[in-house]
């Protein structure tokens, strides 16, 4: 199943593969932004393919180590055919001034919660999406938390000793 | 006459959807019209802890997502880490883990069955359940010592020795519990009450279910034949004999029927693992990486100075990202590991089934009954640490 993917990539989105990996026996294609959703659409409906179960949107920030990524923002598209029990991964990497990539709602809905996760936690945008807005951190909450760049912090909790002078979040 | 549809919240306070979720819900009289899922409410922020956390240091964050299942958390985490890391378990491990996996996979559907029975008004099913729960916890405390944030797989291994009375009690769960699965039936699979809350209420199809990517027995129900275990087999499944248990009618009813019969078939697989439990090391000898036994530390210098070193700053990982899914009770739970070759993982993804599962929550009440909303909640189960985490 690994080579009957790697050369439908190859003979039908072969300009848009940016490079391939193969790690511990996993199979995952870096490709082009704009191409994303054509190529999903094509694994999707391809018989033979069968790419029907999207089991996961992830994102990772590789700050420090653009050099070798390519870029600062990788999102992970994890797909999964049931009926050939086969699993690998679509990789887009994105610049760190303006991520933002085509939504995949239209074709999954299980992408809206996962999209809007890494929009929340992240801050990639996904256009197309009807309903980009946070889900797991609070809405006073500014900035994207898993962004390397986003302290671990914690906040003094507000006590009678200290309700007077609102404790600062410590960085 | 003017008529107009009513926004009402159901929780974060309210017992029946098991945690602090919200559910901002438009009605039509009694009629469901918009269902919006808040969450969020428990965001502790687990994958950015983990972040800054060497690889073992990493582990008991994950009892604490789905604190129901906590062995399979440990499961998949560290099966991702040993995957990483390219290392092979001892077979004895492997079994354990299984059997231990599953033990894990009836207490979580024994909690599911009770909660879910008495949202829809069977009180006493509760007490049953909660009665052979506490069997599978003094499993927990015999091997690791804790009662629920149990911590007891580790990379390459177990945290000790299985305890010499683990046969015993696993005997004596495996003779009871058939048993008592005969008493749930009685109490609950005729019963016109359960029956009535439950069949063709929370309907979605198999289309649907693939569309969502709902996983674990909310795309089983609808029958869908997708079981990690077999599909893609991980620690030693392939070994074992068991049947996938499906759903026809994707409904509320057919998952309890098929979590019940997941229980009997989880029943199955400990039975073998505890005829078959082959003898051997607790733990893989890969040095630097596995924590050596704690009788070597304790007699041999090498075996010291790892165990020193691996505890301070960890073993540095190759390059590279990994992905580990594991059949919870739940659904695909699956740990996405990002290594940027140094000695702490640079992401650490959690593909949370309960999260997924939730998601697809509007598209089982929307044009049902109020009334059944709590029954969707009851049957996604969704444990809501595992959902915000």
């Amino acid at each position: 199943m690994e080579e009957t993917v790697r050369h439908w990539m190859q003979d039908r989105f072969a300009e848009s593969i940016v490079r391939e990996d193969n790690f511990r026996g996993q199979q995952s294609f870096y490709i082009h932004p704009n191409a994303l959703l054509e190529i999903c659409e094509a694994l999707m409906e391809d018989p033979d393919l069968d790419f029907r179960y999207l089991a996961d949107i992830t994102s990772c920030d590789w700050l420090g180590h653009e050099k070798v990524m390519g870029d600062r923002f990788e999102i992970v598209y994890n797909l999964y055919s049931l009926s050939r029990k086969y699993r690998f991964f679509l990789k887009v990497m994105l610049p760190a001034e303006k991520p933002e990539i085509a939504s995949l709602t239209p074709l999954w809905n299980g992408a809206n919660w996962l999209e809007r996760e890494v929009w929340d936690m992240m801050g990639i945008r996904f256009t197309g999406h009807p309903d980009l807005t946070k889900i797991l951190t609070p809405d006073d909450l500014k900035g994207h938390p898993l962004r390397k760049d986003f302290p671990l912090t914690y906040e003094v909790p507000q006590f009678t000793w200290n309700k007077d002078n609102p404790p600062e979040v410590i960085r | 006459m003017e008529t107009r549809t009513l926004h009402i919240n159901m929780g974060p306070q309210h017992p029946a959807t098991h945690g602090v979720l919200r559910i901002e819900l438009e009605v039509d009289g009694e009629t469901v019209i918009g269902a919006r899922p808040v969450i969020g409410y428990l965001h502790t922020g687990i994958e950015k802890t983990m972040e800054s956390k060497l690889y073992y240091k990493a582990i008991p964050c994950t009892d604490r997502m789905d604190y129901l299942a906590p062995m399979m958390n440990n499961l998949g985490f560290c099966l991702a880490v040993e995957k990483l890391m390219g290392i092979e378990v001892p077979e004895k491990v492997k079994w354990a883990r299984v059997m231990l996996a599953e033990l894990t996979r009836i207490k979580s559907h024994l909690v599911w069955l009770g909660t879910h029975a008495i949202d829809l008004g069977a009180m006493s099913m509760i007490v049953y359940a909660f009665r052979e729960r506490e069997m599978i916890i003094d499993i927990y405390e015999a091997c690791g010592g804790q009662r629920m944030m149990t911590t007891y797989f580790r990379i390459g291994g177990l945290a000790n020795e299985l305890p010499p009375d683990l046969d015993k009690l696993v005997r004596k769960f495996l003779g009871v519990m058939p048993e008592r699965l005969t008493d749930y039936e009685k109490l609950l699979t005729h019963n016109p009450i359960f029956v009535q809350r439950t069949k063709g209420v929370a309907v979605i199809s198999a289309e649907n279910a693939i569309n969502w990517s709902l996983s674990g027995p909310m795309l089983r129900g609808s029958g869908v034949k997708r079981d990690i275990r077999k599909d893609e087999p991980y620690s030693g499944y392939e070994n074992f004999d068991f049947e996938i248990a499906l759903g026809k009618n994707g409904d509320a009813y057919d998952r309890y029927l098929l979590r019940l019969e997941e229980i009997r078939q989880s029943l199955r697989i400990i039975q073998q693992a505890l005829d078959g439990m082959p003898e051997g090391p607790y733990r893989a000898h890969v040095p630097g990486v596995v924590l050596p036994p704690k009788e070597d530390i304790l007699h041999k210098m090498e075996s010291l100075i790892f165990h020193f070193k691996i505890i301070t700053e960890g073993f540095k990982t190759p390059r590279g990202s990994v992905y580990q899914a594991v059949e919870s009770p739940k659904g695909e739970l699956g740990f996405y590991i990002a290594s940027d070759g140094t000695n702490k993982p640079n992401r650490v993804r959690v593909r949370p089934p309960s999260f997924i599962n939730l998601a697809a929550l509007p598209a089982l009440v929307e044009g049902g009954l109020v009334a059944d909303v709590i029954c969707a909640i009851g049957t996604v189960d969704i444990v809501l640490g595992e959902v915000d985490r």
